[in-house]
């Protein structure tokens, strides 16, 4: 059976958890199982709705205290339901919980595991996955060797598919170990879509010459209903907040679309970015190294094309 | 207060990757090798900072791989830290290279365990969960300001969309990143130092690999740029809409 962890937060479930199911019913027809999911703490959102990504069953530990990150006892709980209904997979979203977590039950489960895999594994000769390395540059295939295997997947990198089962729940209870840590504060930027879970990001680099220009850049992010991010100098100079650095040492994203305006296109920042399906780069600069990377471009100035490209999407509504 | 700093080596972050023996091995031809950047930047120079307010702090460095390690964790050393654990193996499995360190940490009886968030070539994140794991410890993922109140640690971490604060009580493991200190440069002083600093080589304790590496591929190369002209947006909206159908 291939078991997916499903992470949900702000009472729903994730999209990169509908995405993790997706990728998990497709590869337990691969196999001929069934693809089940595991919920852990408590949320309104209806479980037996992940049926329509392939769930046919949803376990789940409605402990409240699970809601919140504690690696080691949220790992501990998942690798006992794990082993309680013989999993032979497990499938996690490459996101924040599921990086602190998928480790730690591999090491309970002595399972192979492979984090930031972009395909669907090849299954006819050995258990063989594809991962991304080298921050992008590259790919990996790796095998995996022990009986029980684990898989944590890139965002949108599989998408998210619709499928007709109507998900069983199934209440699971556990003896929960207690808290090994306690959190006493959450700060949340309020009313802003995660740049990790954003499909659509609008980015500025040095090119904007100053935080007080950013407006055009905001009003185009508006339109589209994008994030914002930025370059990792931008960052550095305070015209933007530290949690919108994209790149080598920010963070890694790969949004449907992602629109640079004024970045050169430093390889560090391409390694946080170059797993976007769709890259437009706005440079006054036709030699910057972005448009190398880009699939559409525009060679302008920014102050110019940016305030154009808002009125374009505008009257196309 | 005893803390140990995970250092690994990655290829520099302008590095050319290209492959050899039919896609096998990373060509390491031109290739310039540096510490990981987060466990440099961050997670060193914090424990670093640590030490500067707290001279009795001592800061081992453990480091899984081949003599070709040796000039990186030189280099860390420079940077500060008392001695370094070399473990000679070089493994791309995340669970053995992690059995290493869960063995080196079991063995010094560490108060805190700093990893980086992830290295920039096999970017597994992994490690840091791993051996806390082992050891059955707390683990506090992508940390990016870090304080302590006796024997309480006081973490921020990153979530989605935002950041949360945790207390635990020490040992802990933490991966740190952006945000828990400030990059330094290693002065004259400390590259003096660092030479006679004493750096043990130690034989890996047995474990099975979970995983193995097959082989590696460069991903297709771009169909090229479709350019726009400046005063067209409006193509570029009907190429997003139509033909990329990503809005
Ligand atoms: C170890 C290491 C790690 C790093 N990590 C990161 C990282 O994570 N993320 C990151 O972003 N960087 C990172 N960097 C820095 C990176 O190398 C670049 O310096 C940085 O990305 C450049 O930012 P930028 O493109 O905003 O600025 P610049 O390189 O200064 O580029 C500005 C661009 O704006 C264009 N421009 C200027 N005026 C206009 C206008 N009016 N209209 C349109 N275009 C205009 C210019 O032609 C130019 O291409 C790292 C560097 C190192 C050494
Ligand atoms: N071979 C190694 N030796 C020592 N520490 C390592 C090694 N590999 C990874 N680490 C540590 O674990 C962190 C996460 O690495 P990874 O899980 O491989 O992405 C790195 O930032 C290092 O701090």
């Amino acid at each position: 059976m291939v078991l997916v962890y499903i992470d949900h937060e702000d009472q729903q479930l994730k999209s990169s958890s509908l995405e993790a199911m997706s990728y998990g019913a497709a590869l337990a027809k691969q196999l001929g199982v069934t693809a089940e999911a595991l919920v852990l703490g408590t949320t309104p959102a209806t479980l037996s709705d992940l049926g329509k990504q392939g769930a046919s069953k949803v376990h789940h530990v409605a402990v409240d205290t699970l809601n919140h990150l504690d690696v080691k006892v949220n790992s501990t709980v998942i690798a006992e339901a794990a082993t309680q209904l013989n999993a032979t997979v497990l499938i996690f979203a490459h996101n924040i919980n599921g990086k602190a977590l998928a480790p730690a039950v591999a090491v309970k489960l002595k399972a192979g595991l492979v984090t930031g895999a972009s395909s669907l594994p090849k299954t006819e000769n050995g258990f063989i996955v594809t991962k991304t390395v080298f921050s992008g540059k590259a790919f990996a295939s790796v095998k995996i060797a022990t009986p029980i295997k684990i898989i944590a997947i890139n965002q949108n990198c599989y998408g998210i598919h619709a499928a007709d089962n109507v998900a069983e729940v199934i209440p699971m209870s556990f003896n929960i170990p207690s808290p090994s840590v306690k959190m006493t504060l959450v700060e949340k930027v309020k009313g802003e879509l995660p740049l990790t879970e954003a499909s659509l990001v609008v980015s500025g680099g040095r090119g904007l010459k100053g935080p007080e220009n950013w407006g055009i850049l905001l009003d185009l992010a508006k339109e589209l209903g994008a994030a914002t991010a930025c370059s990792r100098p931008v960052s550095d100079s305070d015209w933007r907040p530290h949690h919108e650095h994209v790149g080598q040492t920010g963070i890694q994203i790969a949004p449907n679309l992602y629109i640079a305006i004024g970045i050169s296109g430093a390889i560090q920042h391409l390694a946080g970015v170059n797993r976007s399906k769709t890259i437009v780069v706005i440079n006054k600069d036709p030699e910057a190294p972005f448009f190398k990377a880009a699939d559409y471009g525009v060679v302008g100035d920014a102050f110019e094309v940016v305030p154009a490209l808002t009125a374009a999407l505008k009257n196309s509504k | 207060m005893k803390i140990l700093v995970c250092i690994s080596k990655t290829p520099d972050t302008t590095a050319k990757i290209a492959f050899t023996e039919g896609n096998t091995k990373l060509d390491e031809n031109g290739i310039q090798w540096i510490i990981n950047p987060y466990d440099e930047w961050y997670s060193l120079v914090r424990a670093i900072e640590h030490k500067e307010k707290d001279p009795t702090t001592i800061i081992h460095l453990v480091t899984v791989g081949g003599a070709d390690v040796e000039p990186i964790i030189r280099k860390a050393l420079a940077l500060g830290g008392d001695e370094a654990i070399r473990v000679n193996l070089q493994s791309n499995d995340s669970f053995t290279v992690a059995s290493q360190i869960a063995a080196v940490a079991k063995n010094g009886a560490y108060d805190l365990i700093f990893t980086g968030k992830e290295t920039i070539d096999y970017n597994s994140a992994s490690i840091g969960s791993m051996v806390a794991a082992i050891l059955d410890l707390p683990y506090i993922s992508l940390a990016n300001h870090f304080t302590l109140n006796g024997n309480d640690a006081i973490i921020k971490r990153e979530i989605e969309g935002g950041e949360e604060t945790n207390e635990v009580s020490l040992p802990v493991v933490v991966s740190c990143q952006k945000g828990m200190a400030e990059q330094r440069i290693p002065n004259m002083r400390g590259i003096m130092a660092a030479r006679t600093k004493p750096l043990h080589v130690q034989e890996p304790i047995a474990c099975d690999e979970t995983t193995q590496v097959m082989q590696y591929e460069l991903p297709p190369a771009k169909q090229g740029v479709k350019l726009v002209a400046p005063d067209n947006m409006d193509e570029l909206v009907r190429l997003l809409k139509e033909e990329a159908k990503v809005i």
